[in-house]
């Protein structure tokens, strides 16, 4: 599958830079928007794109928690589970998620919507607990509110932002 | 929001968005940059910085004028500065809000610290869930591009500067100086042992000075007031200056506050953040995110700057407080703590790789009624293996199972003697924590290891 015109110009642009090594978070960012996650394909182009080898570029893909090496679905819940949260909910949010949308961690829903996955502290500690999706934060969860928000996301429809 | 007390880096935060170039402007911003650059000497400038006492607020407290003066003298060829805002310390958000309050603050600190070690390229390290700062950055960064103060021939001088967003893709330990330079540099982020400081061989093996967002914003006052005027801000006898302190946990207001350096605890906590919640005890708090020791109620008069702390055996860290009530149990914190320690260690040296599961194993242990006097004494054993790790990342998961000893001991205890957890949490999973979720309210979910992608 070759990859759309505009999307060979952008990484072009990426790696247009004195050290295009600079670029690779960018440059998997770009291919993960495309993709949906970074494939093995993604990952040789990147490689190809970065002149690096793909080894090198898999230590990084899998180094990093926003890029997904597997399937995810079109939203990705990062759930804060680091201290400040976990006083508040002790991870039931979590759990509950994994309930609601019928899911095991790291899975995704049948309709490829949701993928809910554990994150380390995402900085918004003073609206505990809360929970990161397509870049926005969802600030002082409950289980009413979390309801609202998969509603409101399988309503929308807006692109999912992929971590920029 | 209480404004009792000099607002230098918050002056903007009560427009409740972003200032604009303009409000920045009539509020003398841009002038202690217009004041420098070709106008005085670079090295004049890092004099001011020296003679302020302008510590790093990214949690070590290394003067930042000492830094700059870690360049070899004479060196030619690029130099860098990278602007640390990574920010993944829990329990920490206080550049986030500043970048939110007054964007051009940073801009305008950035310069100066450029100016003043030579630099040509400036680099501002962002973490994924701050993406909305990384525009914003990047929008005002433009803005001021328009105006001549970055770019090309800054004010129409031979000074050459720009600056960029590099955004990264998560990871705790990237906020370590040298990782993030490794991060930058697309090498996988181990930070690196010994060897030559980043001022002399960072970026592109080039001199790179990494600060935190937060010790540059202070850069703009510092170069128009004087260093007296920012020695005159702080509380404490050997502080200099205002410091963020963000607030979380079981307070009534938590946020992101703006006081003297060297405020106590006690204030912050019962004044700025309103005190606990109603109903709640006041049981610990960790002072300075997640490497720090948990302080109880008789060390709140502590003073929180870099040399009050040390003295009194803590450690200032980011100054972020994370306030805990009587009903949490601190084994499970430490846990909880433990559990993020693990999962995001790089697990390049063994004393972390091997040394934070391990605690971890007995933490759990303790935590779910079957620990003996055996796993607290081994617990103990475990500190001086973490402190031995190649960067601060291990020691500093040490710190809250030192405070938890040091200070709770008791509440330890209790869960060996009850076999229980006295909170009444249910024993953790032994799986992992990403795929042994707890049982405490909705019940356990299925985790088919074929399907877990952590």
């Amino acid at each position: 599958m070759s990859l759309p015109p505009e999307l060979v110009q952008e990484l072009r642009r990426l790696t247009a830079v004195a050290h295009p090594r600079e670029a690779a978070v960018d440059v998997m960012y770009a291919l993960q928007r495309h993709y949906g996650y970074l494939c093995d394909e993604a990952v040789h182009y990147a490689a190809g794109a970065l002149g690096m080898t793909p080894l090198e570029l898999e230590s990084l893909a899998t180094f990093y928690d926003y890029i997904y090496r597997r399937p995810v679905g079109r939203y990705v819940i990062h759930v804060c589970d680091s201290v400040v949260c976990w006083m508040f909910h002790q991870d039931s949010i979590f759990d509950h998620l994994c309930r609601t949308l019928g899911v095991p961690p790291g899975g995704t829903t049948d309709d490829g919507l949701f993928t809910v996955l554990p994150a380390a502290c995402i900085g918004n500690c003073h609206n505990a607990p809360t929970m990161l999706i397509n870049g926005r934060f969802y600030d002082r969860l409950t289980p009413g509110r979390i309801e609202a928000i998969l509603a409101e996301l399988r309503e929308g429809a807006e692109e999912p932002a992929r971590c920029k | 929001m209480q404004i009792d007390t000099p607002q230098v880096l918050f002056k903007n935060r009560h427009l409740g968005r972003p200032a604009t170039f303009d409000e920045y402007r009539a509020g003398g911003g841009y002038e202690a940059l217009m004041a420098s650059v070709g106008k005085r000497a670079p090295d004049a400038l890092l004099q001011i910085v020296l003679a302020s006492d302008l510590r790093g607020r990214g949690g070590a407290g290394f003067p930042a004028g000492r830094k700059w003066q870690g360049i070899p003298a004479g060196y030619a060829g690029p130099r860098y500065v990278v602007v640390n805002t990574d920010e993944m310390e829990p329990g920490t958000f206080k550049d986030r809000v500043l970048v939110n309050a007054d964007p051009h603050l940073v801009i305008e600190g950035i310069i100066l610290c450029a100016y003043a070690v030579s630099a040509t390229e400036g680099i501002c390290f962002i973490r994924p869930s701050y993406e909305s700062d990384a525009v914003l950055l990047e929008r005002e960064a433009q803005v001021a591009r328009d105006h001549g103060l970055l770019g090309k021939n800054i004010l129409g001088t031979d000074f050459s500067f720009d600056l960029h967003v590099h955004r990264s893709a998560g990871r705790y330990i990237c906020g370590e100086a040298t990782a993030q330079i490794r991060a930058i540099s697309g090498v996988r982020p181990n930070p690196r042992k010994g060897g030559p400081r980043t001022s002399v061989k960072g970026l592109w093996d080039c001199p790179t000075i990494v600060n935190n967002l937060e010790t540059l914003a202070n850069l703009p006052g510092i170069i128009q007031n004087g260093p007296d005027w920012f020695k005159s801000l702080a509380r404490s006898a050997t502080g200099a200056g205002t410091k963020l302190y963000s607030v979380s946990g079981r307070v009534a207001r938590p946020g992101c506050f703006e006081l003297p350096i060297g405020a106590t605890l006690r204030e912050i906590i019962f004044e700025h953040a309103g005190g606990m919640q109603p109903g709640r005890t006041f049981k610990a708090v960790l002072p300075g995110g997640a490497s720090t020791a948990y302080l109880p109620q008789s060390l709140l008069d502590l003073e929180m700057d870099f040399d009050p702390m040390r003295k009194a055996g803590q450690r200032l860290g980011t100054a972020s407080l994370m306030v805990f009530d009587q009903d949490t149990c601190l084994v499970g914190a430490t846990l909880s703590l433990i559990e993020f320690f693990a999962r995001e260690s790089c697990g390049w040296c063994t004393p972390c790789r091997e040394g934070i599961p391990y605690v971890r194993e007995l933490l759990r242990r303790i935590e779910g009624g079957q620990g003996t006097e055996d796993d607290l004494a081994m617990l103990r054993d475990m500190i001086p293996v973490l402190q031995r790790a190649y960067c601060a990342f291990a020691p500093g998961a040490a710190e809250p199972v030192i405070g938890l000893l040091t200070h709770f001991e008791d509440e330890v205890r209790r869960h060996i003697a009850e076999r229980r957890c006295p909170f009444g949490n249910p024993p953790p999973a032994m799986r992992g924590k990403a795929c042994g979720t707890r049982p405490i309210r909705f019940g356990p979910t299925p985790c088919p290891e074929d399907q877990c992608p952590i």
